[in-house]
C-alpha cells in the first residue's frame, strides 16, 4: 500500500466530519473520491494531505507516519493541487513551477541546469511552455489549474492528491487535464464532482456520504442506479459507454418521472 | 522588465548600487560648508585601516570633522535605516499576505514611542544618559511586539488575520499612552521633542551608534535572502507553502523574530519613519516582479536611497532649521506612488 488512511475521524467544534474513515490506495493505481456537497471529500484530503490534523486515526505513506516526518520529506513524495490557489502577487508562470523543486533544495542552493530542464519539461507535459514568460494572474482558470499541476509535476512526487481539479473548466479542457493526470507513472487521488469523469478515468472509486465511506470498488461495482438514488438523491439510468466500455450515468430528472 | 532575466537584474543591481554611491557623494557635499567630491572620497578611503592608497591629508582639520564626524555617519545611517525599513516591509508583506503592511503593523512604532516619549517626558533611564531614549525605544518596542504576538496565537499556532488585528490594536492603545503623557506635560519643549522624535529623524548619527543596526541588518538580510523561496511560497498561499514542505509555524516565527528585531533597533536609532516600510516593497515589485530573490536586494537599494535623499531634502528645505524626516518621506514619496498606483500595470494582492 502506498497511501493509507486508518480510521480518520475530524470534528470542528462538535460537528463531525469524518467518521471513522479509512482509505487504501496501492501504487500506480488511480483512485475517484466522489460524494455530494458537504460530503467532506475535500477534509478528508486535507487529512490525508496534512493541512488538517485528524483528531483520530493516522495517515501512512510509504508506511510511514505523515504526521512523524518534516513537511520537506512529504513534499518529495506526495504534490498537492488543491481546489483554489488564488495567487495574489505578480508572479511569472515559470517562476511558479519552479517553486515545486523547492522540497529538493537546500537553502541557499540555487536552481541547477537539471532543475530548470525538470521544469521546462513539466511545463512541456501540462501543455503551458507556451506560457512560461506569461504572469499567472492573466491566465484563465483553464490554464491556471495547468499550471499548478505542472507545479505538481516539477515536484516529481510519486503520489499526487487533486481537489476537483476540472472544476470551472470547459469540457475540452477537463478532458485534457484528466487525460494528463492519467498518463503520468503515479499514484493519484482526486476528488471529483462529474461522475461520468470519475467512471471513465478511475481504476477505483470510494464514495463518501455524511463523513463515511459508504461505497468502494471499481466504476461498475459502484456507480448502480440505487447508489446514486441513495447517495446523490438522484434517479440515474447507467449503462456501457460504447466507446470507453466504462459506464456512463444517464441522469433523469423528475418530470421525466 | 517583469519577466526579465537574471542577467538583466544583475544589471540593474550594478546601476542601482552605481545610484547610491554617487547619493552618499553629493549627499554629503551638500550643507553650509561646500565641499569637492575628491575630497569626499579621499577622506573616507583614509579612514580604511592602514590607508592602502597612501592619500595624504590636503584638506582642513575642519573639513575633516565636518565630512568624517558629522556628515559621512548621518548617511551611512540614512542607507542602513532606509535599507532595514525597505526590508522589512517586503518580510512582513509576505508574511501575513497583504499588501498593506508595514513592519509597524506589529506595533513597533507605537511600543518605541511610548518608550521614547517617557524618557523625554518623564525622564525614565535617566542613569543611561545618552543612551536612555534608543533603550527605551527598543524595550518599549519589544513589549509591543510580544504583546501582539501573544494576542495573535490560537491553539499554539499564529494566525495571520489575528496577527494584524492584534497589531492594530494594541498599537492603538500604546499611542493613546503616549497621547496621554503629551496632554498631561507641562513642557513645551519636551511636546516638540516627542514629535520630532515620532517624525524621525537622523541628526543622532555617530559612527558608535551605527555598529549594532549595521550588523542587524546585514544578518535579517542574509536570513531572508537564505529563505526566498519560502518567502516567495508565503505570498503564493499557505497552502502552497505547507504542501511544498515549509514548515509554516516555524518559518512564520523566524519572520517575526527578524522584523521585530530590525525596525526595533532601527526606529530606537531614527524613530519611526513612515511610509518606507510600506512603499519601497511594493515599488520593487513593479520593477522587478514578486519574486523576493530580486525584491530583496532591490528593495534594500531603493529604500537606501531614498533615504540618503530625504535626509538630505530635510537638511536643506528649511535650513539652518532641520525638518522632521517623516513629512519628506511621505510628502515626496506618496505622490510618486500614487502615479504608480494609478498606472495599473501591478497587481496590489487584488483578486482577479
Amino acid at each position: 500500500m502506498v497511501f493509507v488512511a486508518k480510521n480518520l475521524s475530524f470534528a470542528v467544534q462538535q460537528s463531525e466530519i469524518l467518521k471513522n474513515v479509512s482509505v487504501h490506495i496501492q501504487e500506480r493505481e488511480f483512485v475517484g473520491l466522489i460524494g455530494p456537497n458537504g460530503s467532506g471529500k475535500s477534509t478528508l484530503l486535507k487529512n490525508m494531505y496534512r493541512m488538517l490534523q485528524p483528531q483520530d486515526g493516522e495517515v501512512f505513506l510509504f508506511n510511514e507516519n505523515i504526521y512523524k516526518q518534516p513537511a520537506k520529506e512529504i513534499a518529495k513524495q506526495l504534490a498537492v493541487v488543491g481546489q483554489e490557489t488564488p495567487v495574489l502577487f505578480e508572479f511569472t508562470v515559470k517562476d511558479l513551477v519552479a517553486m515545486g523543486r523547492t522540497p529538493h533544495k537546500r537553502l541557499m542552493e540555487v536552481d541547477t541546469r537539471e532543475d530548470i530542464a525538470i521544469v521546462e519539461q513539466s511545463m512541456q507535459q501540462a501543455g503551458v511552455l507556451h506560457l512560461s514568460e506569461r504572469s499567472f494572474s492573466s491566465l484563465s482558470g483553464g490554464e491556471k489549474k495547468r499550471v499548478i499541476v505542472a507545479r505538481a509535476l516539477a515536484q516529481q512526487a510519486k503520489v499526487m492528491v487533486l481537489d476537483e481539479p476540472t472544476n470551472h473548466l470547459d469540457i475540452q479542457h477537463q478532458l485534457q487535464l484528466m487525460d494528463l493526470i492519467q498518463s503520468l507513472p503515479i499514484t493519484v487521488i482526486v476528488a471529483l464532482h462529474d461522475l461520468n469523469i470519475a467512471a471513465t478515468y478511475c481504476d477505483k472509486i470510494y464514495v463518501l456520504k455524511d463523513g463515511e465511506i459508504v461505497a468502494y470498488g471499481t466504476p461498475f461495482e459502484v456507480l448502480t442506479p440505487s447508489l446514486l438514488q441513495r447517495v446523490f438523491g438522484v434517479h440515474a439510468e447507467v449503462s456501457v459507454h460504447p466507446v470507453t466500455k466504462k459506464p456512463h450515468i444517464f441522469y433523469i430528472s423528475e418530470q421525466f418521472l | 522588465m517583469k519577466n526579465s532575466t537574471t542577467r538583466t537584474i544583475t544589471l540593474l543591481l550594478l546601476v542601482l548600487t552605481g545610484v547610491v554611491l554617487i547619493s552618499m557623494t553629493l549627499a554629503i557635499m551638500v550643507g553650509s560648508v561646500s565641499i569637492t567630491p575628491s575630497i569626499v572620497w579621499r577622506i573616507i578611503l583614509t579612514h580604511i585601516p592602514f590607508n592602502p592608497f597612501g592619500i595624504t591629508a590636503d584638506w582642513s582639520r575642519s573639513q575633516e570633522i565636518i565630512i568624517w564626524q558629522i556628515r559621512t555617519p548621518r548617511v551611512v545611517l540614512a542607507m542602513i535605516v532606509g535599507a532595514g525599513l525597505a526590508i522589512s516591509g517586503a518580510a512582513i508583506q509576505a508574511l501575513v499576505r497583504n499588501s498593506i503592511a508595514d513592519p509597524y503593523i506589529l506595533g513597533v512604532s507605537s511600543g518605541a514611542s511610548v518608550g521614547a516619549t517617557s524618557v523625554i517626558l518623564l525622564g525614565a533611564f535617566s542613569f543611561l544618559g545618552m543612551y536612555a531614549l534608543s533603550f527605551a525605544a527598543f524595550i518599549g518596542a519589544t513589549i509591543a511586539v510580544l504583546i501582539v504576538f501573544f494576542l495573535a496565537r490560537v491553539e499554539g499556532r499564529i494566525s495571520v488575520i489575528r496577527l494584524l488585528l492584534a497589531g492594530i490594536a494594541v498599537s492603538l492603545v500604546l499611542s493613546a499612552l503616549t497621547n496621554f503623557m503629551l496632554m498631561m506635560t507641562k513642557e513645551e519643549g519636551g511636546i516638540k521633542a516627542v514629535m520630532y522624535w515620532m517624525m524621525g529623524s537622523l541628526a543622532g548619527a555617530k559612527w558608535v551608534n551605527l555598529t549594532i543596526p549595521f550588523i542587524v541588518l546585514i544578518v535579517v538580510y542574509v536570513i531572508l535572502r537564505l529563505h526566498t523561496r519560502h518567502l516567495n511560497l508565503l505570498l503564493v498561499g499557505e497552502e502552497s507553502a505547507a504542501t511544498l514542505g515549509v514548515n509554516l509555524e516555524r518559518f512564520r516565527l523566524l519572520l517575526i523574530v527578524l522584523i521585530s528585531l530590525l525596525t526595533g533597533v532601527l526606529v530606537a536609532v531614527s524613530g519611526a519613519i513612515g511610509f518606507i516600510g510600506l512603499i519601497i516593497p511594493h515599488i520593487a515589485r513593479m520593477i522587478v516582479g514578486s519574486n523576493y530573490r530580486f525584491v530583496l536586494p532591490v528593495s534594500a537599494l531603493i529604500g537606501a536611497i531614498f533615504l540618503i535623499w530625504a535626509d538630505a531634502a530635510a537638511r536643506i528645505v528649511i535650513a539652518p532649521e532641520e525638518m522632521p524626516i517623516g513629512i519628506i518621506t511621505a510628502l515626496c514619496g506618496c505622490p510618486f506612488f500614487i502615479w504608480m498606483l494609478r498606472k495599473q500595470m501591478y497587481s496590489f494582492g487584488e483578486e482577479n
